[in-house]
C-alpha cells in the first residue's frame, strides 16, 4: 500500500479516535442541564469525564498535526478555508476546558452557573460544527486551481452541511448519555439510560438521512457497508440500553461513531477535499501529500508510539473504572467570601 | 491594516500570551515532582503540603497554557496557509510528533495525578508528575526544533517543481545546531521562572501574619526556590552566551540589529547597555557602553570582528535579492526593526540578570534559618517571577522579530507566508475575538492565582495508602470537581 494511503487511513483513525472519545465528553457537557437535577449531580457528571477529557482532546491536536505533516496542502486549504467555523470551535474548546478546571475553584453560584454555561455551549458548538465541517469536506467545496477555498461561511452552511452537524450533535449527545448511564449509579443512571434511548432514535433517523445522501453523492461499496453497519450498531446500542445493558449500549454508540466516520473517509478516498468548481482541482491523497521521506519518518514514529499511547490511555480508563454516585462527591472545599474572587 | 499585518499582530499577541504560561508549566512540574518525591522518601509533612499547594497553582496555570496552545497549532493553517504549504513537509513532522509523544503524555498523566491520590500507590503517583514533566520537555524539544529550523533551515532541499521545501534529513532537523543550544536555553529559563515563582509566592506568604505558624514551611520553600532560580539563571546565562555566538554565525543581521550596529567593527566592538537616540537607532544622543563586550558576545573573543547592518544589508541583497520577488528584495532591505531588536535584547538580558541576582541575594539573606524582617526583601521576592516571565517574553520577541523580514530565514519572507484566501474581515474577527477572550481569561487567571496564593498551603492531610492495584472502597473521592 502507498504511504499516502497509509497516512490517509491513519488520519481517519485519529479522527475516529477523537470523535469516539471526545464525542462522549461533548455529550456529557451538552446534557449537563438536562440530566442533572442539582449541583451535586452536576458534579457527578463533571467527574465522570474529569480524569480523561483532556487526553481525549489531544486526539484532535494530533489529527491536526498529522494532517499538517502528511498532507500540507489539505491542512492549508482546509484550515484557511473553514476559517470562521474553526475560530468558533477554538473559542468553544477554550471556554469548555476552562470550565472543567475553574468551575470548582470559587464557591459562588453565579461563578458556577457561568462555567456550566461555558461547558454546555463549549460542548454543543464543536459537536455541531465538526459535523458541518466533515459533511462539507466529503461532499466537496468550491476550490480553485490554486487549491484555495473560494466560498465563504454561508457556502458551508448548506442543507447537507447542517444535517451533518445535527447528526454529530445528536449522536454525541446519545453517546454521552450512554456514558453517563455506564459511569454513574442512582437516579441519574436511570435518567441517562432513558434519555439515551430517546436521543438514539432521533440520531438514528437523522444519521440515516445524512449517510444515504452522502452515499448517493460520492459513496462506494465500502462506505455503504460501513454506513449500514453503523446503523445496525446504533439500533443495537439503543436496544441494549433499553434492556439495561449499559456496557453494550456504550459499545454500540462507540462503534456507530467509528463506523460512520470510517464510512465518511471511505466515501472521501482517494480525494481529501473534492472541488465542486472543477473535479480537476480536487485535493487528493497524492497531490496534497508530503514527500515519501517525511511520510516514512512519520510512519516509524507512529508505529512505535501509537501502541504505547493506546496502552496508557486504556490504563487510565481502567484506573478510573468505578461508577460514581452522589455519595462519592465530597463536600465542596470551604471558601470564605472574604477570600475575594 | 491588511491581512498580513493582522496575522502578524495575532501571531505576536497570542504567542507571547501562550508563552506567559509555558515556562512556569515546564519548570513547576519538575519542582512539584521534586517536592512529592521528597515527601515519598522522607515522609516529612511539609513536602506534601508544598506539593499540594504548588500543585493547585500549577493546575490553574496549566489550563491556560493548554487552551492557548490549541490556537497555536490551528493558526498556522488559518492565517499562514502559504507558509504551511511551503514548509509542511518539514515543519509539520515535529508538530505531529509533539502531539503524539508529548501532549498525550502530559494530559493523560496529569489526569492520573489530579484524580489519582486515592487510586495509585504513592511512588507511582509521584512518578505521574515526573512523566508530566517529561512530556513538557518533549513538547518543548519538538516545537523548538520546528522553530530552530525557521531560524536556520537544514536537512531540506528546495523543489522548484512543487515550490516547497522538502525534508531530506530528519535527524539534521532534530539536531540542528541552533536547536541544540536553544532547547537548553529555553528550558533553563523555564526552571528559572518556576524557581522564582516558588520563591516569590513563599516570600509573600512569609510576610503575612495570617500564615505566621507556617513560616518554617515557607522559609524552606523560599530557599528551594532561590537555589533553583540561581542555578537555572547561571545555566540561562551560559547557554545564552553560546547561543549568541551561533546566532552571529547563522544570522549575523540579528546580532547587528541587537546592538543597532550599522558600521562593521574590526575588533573590540563595544556593547551599549542603554542608548537614547533617534527612533531608527541611527544616531545616538546618549549611550552607556562596555568596551569590547559585543565582540565577546558575538565571537567569544574581545577583539573579534562584528559585521554591521550596512555591510550585511549589501551582502544579503546580493545573496537573496535576485531570486526572491518580495518586498524585502524590491527594497533591498533585510533589516529588522532596530528599536525592537535593540530593546528586546536588553530587556531579556537585564530581567534575566535581575532574577538571578535577586535570587542570590535572597539566598544569602536567608542563610542559616535567618529571616530578614525588612519589607523590601518580600517585594523583591514577589518581583522575581514577573521579571523571569517577561525576560522570556522579550527573548521570544527578540528572536522572532530579529529574523524579519524572513519567516524561514533565507527561504521565505513573512509576507509571502500569509493565507491568500483569508479576508480582512475574517482575520480581524479572529484577532479581536481572541485578544478580547485572552484579556478576560487573564483577569480570571490572575484573580484565581491571587486567591489561592492568599489562602496558602492547606493543613497536612495524609492521603490514603493505596496498594498496587488500587483501593476499591466506597469513600468519597479525594479529588473531585
Amino acid at each position: 500500500m502507498e504511504l499516502t494511503t497509509v497516512w490517509f487511513a491513519l488520519i481517519a483513525v485519529l479522527w475516529i479516535g477523537y470523535f469516539c472519545l471526545e464525542g462522549f465528553d461533548f455529550g456529557v457537557g451538552m446534557l449537563l442541564p438536562v440530566l442533572a437535577k442539582n449541583d451535586t449531580e452536576r458534579r457527578v457528571m463533571y467527574n465522570t469525564v474529569g480524569p480523561v477529557w483532556d487526553g481525549n482532546e489531544v486526539w484532535v491536536l494530533v489529527a491536526g498535526g498529522a494532517t499538517f505533516a502528511a498532507f500540507p496542502e489539505w491542512y492549508a486549504t482546509l484550515f484557511s478555508g473553514f476559517y470562521l467555523p474553526l475560530l468558533a470551535i477554538l473559542v468553544a474548546l477554550i471556554v469548555r476546558n476552562l470550565a472543567f478546571e475553574y468551575r470548582h475553584k470559587h464557591d459562588d453560584d453565579t461563578w458556577r452557573r457561568r462555567w456550566d454555561l461555558a461547558l454546555i455551549v463549549g460542548s454543543a458548538l464543536p459537536a455541531l460544527l465538526w459535523g458541518v465541517a466533515f459533511a462539507n469536506i466529503v461532499a466537496g467545496v468550491p476550490i480553485d486551481a490554486d487549491k484555495e477555498f473560494t466560498g465563504n461561511l454561508f457556502t458551508l452552511l448548506n442543507p447537507l452541511g447542517l444535517l451533518g452537524g445535527l447528526v454529530t450533535l445528536t449522536l454525541f449527545a446519545t453517546h454521552g448519555a450512554m456514558f453517563v448511564a455506564l459511569k454513574t449509579d442512582g437516579d441519574i443512571r436511570h435518567r441517562a439510560r432513558d434519555l439515551a434511548v430517546k436521543l438514539g432514535l432521533v440520531a438514528a433517523v437523522l444519521a440515516v438521512l445524512f449517510l444515504v445522501s452522502i452515499q448517493l453523492k460520492t459513496g462506494s461499496v465500502a462506505s455503504a457497508v460501513a454506513f449500514v453497519l453503523a446503523a445496525v450498531a446504533l439500533l443495537a446500542g439503543v436496544a441494549a440500553a433499553r434492556a439495561g445493558h449499559e456496557g453494550w449500549a456504550f459499545v454500540g454508540t462507540f462503534l456507530t461513531i467509528a463506523l460512520a466516520v470510517a464510512g465518511l473517509f471511505l466515501a472521501l478516498f482517494p480525494d481529501v477535499m473534492p472541488s465542486t468548481t472543477d473535479a480537476a482541482y480536487s485535493l487528493t491523497t497524492t497531490n496534497a501529500a508530503a514527500t515519501a521521506y517525511t511520510l516514512k519518518v512519520m510512519t516509524w514514529v507512529a508505529v512505535v508510539f501509537t501502541p504505547i499511547v493506546l496502552g496508557y490511555q486504556a490504563w487510565t480508563y481502567w484506573v478510573f473504572r468505578k461508577r460514581l454516585a452522589v455519595h462519592h462527591i465530597p463536600a465542596p472545599a470551604t471558601v470564605t467570601s472574604t477570600d475575594g474572587p | 491594516m491588511d491581512v498580513l499585518d493582522i496575522a502578524r499582530w495575532q501571531f505576536g499577541i497570542i504567542t507571547v500570551y501562550h508563552f506567559l504560561f509555558v515556562p512556569l508549566t515546564i519548570g513547576l512540574s519538575a519542582v512539584i515532582a521534586g517536592f512529592e518525591t521528597a515527601w515519598v522518601r522522607t515522609r516529612k509533612e511539609e513536602y506534601l503540603r508544598l506539593t499540594k499547594f504548588f500543585g493547585k497553582l500549577f493546575l490553574i496555570n496549566f489550563a491556560l497554557g493548554v487552551v492557548t496552545g490549541i490556537v497555536q497549532e490551528f493558526q498556522f493553517g488559518m492565517n499562514w496557509s502559504d507558509y504551511s504549504r511551503f514548509v509542511g513537509d518539514i515543519f509539520g513532522a515535529p508538530l505531529a510528533v509533539e502531539g503524539l509523544l508529548a501532549f498525550f503524555l502530559e494530559s493523560t498523566f496529569l489526569g492520573l495525578w489530579i484524580f489519582g491520590w486515592d487510586k495509585l500507590p504513592r511512588g507511582l503517583h509521584a512518578a505521574c508528575m515526573w512523566i508530566v514533566h517529561l512530556g513538557t520537555l518533549a513538547s518543548s524539544y519538538f516545537i523548538l526544533a520546528a522553530n530552530s529550523w525557521m531560524q536556520n533551515p537544514v536537512g531540506y532541499v528546495f523543489n522548484p517543481e512543487t515550490g516547497r521545501a522538502e525534508l531530506v534529513d530528519f535527524w539534521a532537523v532534530m539536531f540542528n545546531k541552533v536547536q541544540l543550544i536553544t532547547f537548553p536555553h529555553v528550558i533553563a529559563a523555564a526552571y528559572m521562572t518556576a524557581g522564582a515563582f516558588v520563591l516569590g509566592v513563599s516570600a509573600y506568604l512569609y510576610m503575612k501574619d495570617k500564615h505566621a505558624d507556617d513560616r518554617p514551611l515557607y522559609h524552606r520553600a523560599i530557599r528551594v526556590g532561590a537555589v533553583v532560580t540561581l542555578l537555572a539563571g547561571l545555566a540561562v546565562a551560559f547557554t545564552g552566551d553560546i547561543q549568541g555566538k551561533i546566532m552571529t554565525e547563522v544570522q549575523p543581521m540579528k546580532m547587528a540589529a541587537a546592538e543597532g550596529l550599522y558600521e562593521s567593527s574590526d575588533g573590540c566592538a563595544p556593547f551599549s547597555v542603554l542608548t537614547v537616540g533617534t527612533p531608527d537607532g541611527k544616531e545616538e544622543k546618549f549611550s552607556v557602553t562596555v568596551p569590547c563586550l559585543l565582540s565577546f558576545l558575538a565571537t567569544g573573543s574581545t577583539d573579534g570582528a562584528v559585521q554591521g547592518i550596512d555591510e550585511l544589508k549589501e551582502e544579503y541583497a546580493e545573496k537573496y535579492g535576485s531570486d526572491t520577488v518580495t518586498k524585502a528584495a524590491r527594497e533591498g532591505d533585510y533589516v529588522p526593526v532596530i528599536p525592537v531588536t535593540y530593546w528586546s535584547f536588553r530587556f531579556m538580558m537585564g530581567l534575566g540578570f535581575f532574577t538571578a541576582a535577586g535570587a542570590a541575594l535572597i539566598l544569602w539573606l536567608t542563610r542559616k534559618k535567618r529571616v530578614p524582617s525588612v519589607k523590601w526583601v518580600g517585594i523583591l521576592g514577589i518581583s522575581l517571577p514577573l521579571a523571569a516571565t517577561f525576560a522570556s517574553s522579550w527573548g521570544w520577541i527578540f528572536t522572532e522579530m530579529g529574523r524579519q523580514p524572513w519567516v524561514v530565514f533565507g527561504l521565505m519572507t513573512t509576507e509571502s507566508g500569509v493565507s491568500p484566501g483569508v479576508s480582512t474581515f475574517e482575520a480581524a474577527t479572529s484577532l479581536i475575538v481572541l485578544t478580547l477572550l485572552y484579556a478576560v481569561l487573564a483577569v480570571i487567571e490572575v484573580g484565581l492565582l491571587v486567591k489561592y496564593v492568599k489562602r496558602g498551603a492547606e493543613p497536612f492531610e495524609e492521603p490514603p495508602d493505596v496498594p498496587i492495584g488500587g483501593a476499591d472502597d466506597d469513600a468519597p473521592l479525594t479529588f473531585a470537581y
